[in-house]
């Protein structure tokens, strides 16, 4: 049991340490998908959008978020589900698309393709398949190393 | 909305495993995937509207035929890769038209769940149609079971763009588009597809029709859904 209410940039820290369970290299504040933190009186209030709205992972996230909090002593929980405005890949946070890349998924760009090969760099790739291991992933080739990668798709 | 999705989640899904190559499996998985979260935002917000208590899961286990209000292409069995993808392709081009007019609906769930799902079937539609375009302008055996596939489901195309009195309520007051206002942009894009697979659009406009007034579905849907129902049927209320 916490004495005072911790302040929301604490929260948002605490939040900041929770992965995300498909691609636990990134946080889910890196993912960009916690729209709101408030305190409802003495009623925790966090809100969360779904990156795709299938996302099998959506109620693991809402589970990881109550576990990580309850762990922290927060009693008085809630979560919020917001579906507009709706998620989109330009709110992954330019720290995120850096530790999607070191981890071997290309990072979405508006241009709607990888920029290079997550592992050697070549600007050589080519698509093999809109749809990949998860929703949000689309299937790569580089045609230098001839590795298949996984790309973040922009939505 | 949501019962169109439902059943042509439920038809998808059906692929898996089974798809000729590895990534189609995968990428008709997640097309079945994003129809299914569609159908949970859909039919609880159906639920919730209705205000008896019931969810999304209680919508879709437990109506049997009379009570399902999807169109009757999203019933069609999937019959070859090419029939499954060329239905595929004249329901997505509809979903696409009418989602983006659901984002301006008059309310707001329903302008929100259109703009998430809006996302989505762009890809889906993008796919659908490549593959249509593949397999048509493709070998003379994969263009032959794609205009066969045509000349099958085309009736079935009509139905979307049927209006009734629900439909013309819904549109006076700004929630849904008429659903004839989306015909011509439908024809336009759809066309321009067929042109590029080398395939020809049937002459007829003859539309079978009972499927989104539950008035007369096909013999598909009942045998669908005792297998999507099995175990709510054999076992009501498990859990696990």
């Amino acid at each position: 049991m916490v004495e005072e209410k911790p302040t929301l940039e604490t929260v948002w820290g605490w939040l900041d340490a929770v992965p995300d369970p498909e691609i636990p290299v990134i946080s889910l504040t890196d993912l960009g998908i916690i729209r709101d933190v408030q305190w409802q009186g003495d009623t925790l209030e966090v809100t969360v959008t779904p990156t795709y709205s299938g996302c099998p992972a959506t109620s693991i996230i809402n589970l990881d978020i109550e576990t990580a909090l309850r762990a922290k002593g927060i009693e008085k929980l809630s979560l919020k589900r917001q579906l507009s405005p709706a998620w989109t890949t330009d709110w992954l946070s330019e720290s995120g698309k850096a530790k999607l890349e070191d981890y071997g998924i290309a990072p979405p760009r508006p241009a709607g393709g990888p920029q290079h090969c997550p592992r050697c760099k070549s600007a050589k790739v080519e698509r093999i398949s809109q749809f990949g291991s998860t929703p949000c992933k689309a299937q790569w080739r580089c045609q230098s190393c001839l590795e298949p990668f996984d790309y973040f798709k922009c939505i | 909305m949501g019962d169109n999705t439902l059943v042509l989640s439920h038809r998808v899904s059906e692929w898996c495993g089974v798809a000729p190559v590895l990534e189609e499996d995968i990428a008709l998985a997640n097309t079945a995937l994003d129809l299914i979260g569609q159908t949970q935002l859909w039919l609880g917000l159906a639920g919730e509207i209705e205000g008896k208590g019931r969810d999304a899961d209680t919508l879709a286990f437990r109506r049997d035929v009379w009570d399902f209000r999807n169109v009757l292409l999203a019933e069609q069995p999937n019959g070859d890769f090419g029939q499954t993808m060329m239905r595929q392709y004249l329901f997505d081009t509809w979903h696409l038209l009418q989602l983006k007019a659901l984002k301006g609906s008059s309310n707001a769930q329903i302008a929100a769940i259109a703009e998430k799902a809006v996302k989505e079937v762009t890809y889906h539609v993008e796919r659908s149609g490549d593959t249509v375009i593949g397999l048509g302008d493709g070998t003379e055996e994969s263009h032959q079971r794609m205009q066969k596939a045509l000349d099958r489901l085309w009736p079935y195309v009509g139905e979307l763009f049927v209006s009734d009195a629900v439909d013309q309520a819904l549109s006076a007051k700004g929630i849904a588009p008429e659903p004839t206002s989306l015909r011509e942009e439908y024809d336009t894009a759809v066309n321009a597809v067929l042109a590029e697979a080398t395939l020809t659009r049937p002459d007829s406009d003859f539309a079978h029709q009972g499927g989104k007034t539950g008035v007369r579905h096909t013999e598909h849907l009942g045998h669908m859904l005792t297998e999507m129902q099995w175990l709510q049927r054999a076992y009501p209320d498990a859990t696990w």
